[in-house]
């Protein structure tokens, strides 16, 4: 059962606005109380994926779910998938702009470090509908 | 010194030792930092112990606050004199996120706050 859910719009290519929702998120989860660990790699999650669907999504959304035992961030986009999932998960691979680079991200980073900091990811990627993460951070230890 | 050892050091010191200007720093100088990092990727500040750290940074644009938001990074001093704009200040300040300003280069600035002690974000140090 959700305790809580809430939906925030990404737009592509949009630096200006880029990490509000994450920032959002870190608030939701400071407020509610998690202890500063569970919420700091919450929103290093949200924020490499937030920037992830800026950088090479399209548009899309984080919509974040708590129930009583996880945080849950499903990250959906409508881009054009990615090419190699096993590739994009290696530290240093990057398909990103020079645009991307000068905003100081897209070093190859991203998908390895969300892996790192969640307790479990899913990648489920297509051509046609986009990328879908689904990253779930245990609120309970063990 | 051992260079595992971590002292912190507060702002105000860290203001005098880069001849910095304060932009915004709302509780005053009185705040420590623990560690240092300093880079322009800001993936790379996501994906270290950085948290409590003073970030030394020569991009100068909205994402270096909120990546310092999400990373829990306790202060920002902008290298080479580089300001600012006003809507990354007020995000800063939304966030109490002190930001400062050093007229000395990276390497400079970097080498100014080591001698005083303060140490990196490293863990352990890496073996040769």
């Amino acid at each position: 059962m959700a305790l809580l859910q809430r939906s925030f719009e990404i737009e592509a290519r949009d630096f200006v606005r880029a990490g509000e929702a994450s920032i959002e998120v870190q608030r939701i989860l400071k407020t509610i109380g998690f202890d500063s660990e569970r919420i700091r790699r919450a929103s290093i999650c949200a924020y490499e994926s937030e920037m992830n669907v800026v950088m090479h999504g399209g548009d899309g959304e984080i919509l974040l779910t708590l129930d009583p035992e996880k945080i849950i961030l499903d990250v959906k986009d409508h881009g054009p998938g990615i090419e190699d999932v096993e590739l994009a998960l290696q530290e240093g691979y990057s398909t990103a702009s020079l645009e991307d680079r000068e905003m100081g991200f897209g070093a190859g980073m991203g998908l390895p470090n969300i892996k790192k900091n969640a307790d479990s990811l899913e990648i489920h990627s297509d051509k046609v509908t986009g990328v879908h993460l689904k990253i779930v951070i245990n609120v309970k230890e063990g | 010194m051992n260079p595992q050892e971590r002292h912190g050091m507060k702002l105000s010191d860290i203001k005098e030792i880069l001849h910095a200007e304060v932009i915004s720093a709302d509780d005053g100088l009185t705040m420590r930092v623990e560690t240092g990092t300093a880079s322009d990727l800001m993936s790379d500040m996501l994906t270290g112990p950085t948290n409590g750290a003073l970030l030394l940074t020569g991009l100068c644009n909205v994402q270096v606050i909120r990546t310092s938001v999400v990373a829990g990074v306790a202060a920002v001093v902008f290298v080479r004199g580089k300001r600012p704009t006003p809507e990354m200040t007020t995000q800063a300040r939304e966030h109490g996120l002190p930001l400062l300003s050093t007229p000395f280069t990276m390497f400079s600035a970097c080498g100014r706050l080591f001698v005083k002690g303060l140490r990196g974000i490293e863990v352990k140090v890496p073996r040769p």
